[in-house]
């Protein structure tokens, strides 16, 4: 496969596999064969997909073993049911017993799947708590953010509890997605359609400036490899959580949000950041990188 | 767990589900196939190896009622076209046009005779 400028935001999630693990070193778990789709999408007789819009497996990542999960946007909007959730929580298990060097959740959602419900909340928490259990044993669990449905509701969640977040600039992280917050408050509360204000809330640059990602990264698939890879290295040991670090991150948030507290656009927050916000949405990634302090 | 039956809930009929074997040149190379995303006009294609290598065989579930003639068309076309022969079709549809299913078939066949496994 040409893995030179394939757009990470345009790719589906089995390209994303393919693309960003060592060639051929992806073994798919619960394959498409197995048809394990969704029997509450079966019950209100919806189309159905083979994967139920995830596809989860073991690889390799620059030669070290990896376990990887990819949702996918465009079944449902990445949405998690029973099944879609099962799978993620499984591949997290599995990894109690593998010992990967990493867990990488290529998130593209935007939470639970209103047709399943509660078994899709309840699905969301099994994953939240297999994220945690992995950590504590040691395992560390990235998530990669690039997709056209973002990281929002339970998967919103999910993504802040790994230890590192990748983001695209067209990547989105929040919790309520715009069009709910509009549709609940109103548009004088959130104006969904105005994408640069959108992006300007929940975009990667946004998310990566308040330091929630920790990283940005062009949207190219080998971008992401890169930047997944240069985090493998930084975690080969993973330490274990201090109530002390609990704390101190706790009180990072308290502050910020009173720093932020009258906030009602990105943009603001860049001007008090970087006393000038015009060019900081028109900055190319490296550009913002340097402007950040980020290594290339 | 228990979950409702169909027939109890009530039969509810928003898909379209046929099967359909069609004469067609054995095709020697195979794998395990899947193409295609199910979302809105598109559709996946999974490809599995059969016993009869002198028809293809194909199971469609689709979102588009009252289209199983053109379906039939557009799937008669393909198996003359290709080399299609001891392959089974399952294809998710969420309204894919004609033109997207043929290529999306085109697309299915070409990557698993392409791949030897």
């Amino acid at each position: 496969m040409n893995r030179r400028r394939v757009s990470y935001f345009e790719a589906s999630a089995r390209v994303r596999v393919h693309g960003l693990v060592d060639e051929n070193s992806f073994v798919e778990l619960c394959p498409a064969e197995l048809r394990k789709t969704s029997p509450h999408l079966a019950s209100l007789d919806a189309p159905l997909a083979f994967d139920d819009g995830v596809v989860v497996g073991r690889a390799t990542l620059a030669g070290s073993a990896i376990l990887i999960a990819a949702q996918e946007g465009r079944f449902n909007g990445g949405s998690v049911g029973e099944v879609h959730g099962a799978k993620i929580r499984g591949l997290l298990e599995l990894a109690l017993l593998t010992k990967p060097v990493a867990v990488l959740l290529l998130v593209d959602s935007g939470g639970v799947r209103l047709q399943e419900a509660n078994a899709g909340l309840i699905a969301i928490s099994e994953i939240m708590r297999a994220v945690l259990k992995g950590q504590s044993a040691g395992i560390p669990v990235f998530a990669l953010i690039g997709g056209s449905c973002g990281a929002f509701g339970g998967m919103g969640i999910v993504a802040r509890l790994c230890n590192e977040i990748v983001m695209s600039e067209q990547g989105r992280l929040g919790l309520s997605g715009p069009e709910v917050i509009e549709t609940v408050k109103g548009v004088e509360e959130f104006d969904s359609r105005d994408r640069a204000l959108v992006w300007r809330i929940t975009g990667g640059k946004i998310r990566r400036t308040l330091g929630e990602a920790t990283r940005l990264v062009d949207d190219l698939i080998p971008a992401f490899r890169d930047a997944a890879t240069r985090l493998l290295a930084r975690y080969v040991e993973l330490p274990p959580v201090t109530l002390d670090d609990l704390q101190q991150a706790q009180h990072r948030l308290t502050e910020r949000t009173g720093r932020f507290a009258e906030v009602s656009d990105g943009q603001q927050i860049w001007q008090q950041i970087f006393s000038e916000s015009a060019g900081i949405a028109g900055l190319t990634v490296s550009d913002f990188n340097r402007l950040l302090g980020d290594q290339p | 767990m228990t979950r409702p039956d169909n027939s109890v809930i009530g039969r509810l009929n928003n898909m379209e589900k046929f099967t359909l074997s069609l004469q067609s040149q054995p095709q020697q190379r195979h794998c395990i196939t899947l193409c295609g995303v199910v979302s809105s006009g598109n559709l996946e294609v999974l490809v599995e190896k059969t016993q009869h290598p002198d028809s293809c065989e194909f199971e469609i579930s689709t979102s588009a009622l009252g289209f199983r003639d053109i379906w039939q068309a557009v799937l008669k076309d393909f198996a003359a076209r290709h080399a299609a022969g001891g392959l089974k079709f399952s294809i998710n549809d969420a309204g894919a046009t004609p033109a997207v299913v043929s290529l999306r078939l085109d697309q299915a066949v070409e990557i698993c005779s392409r791949e030897v496994t």
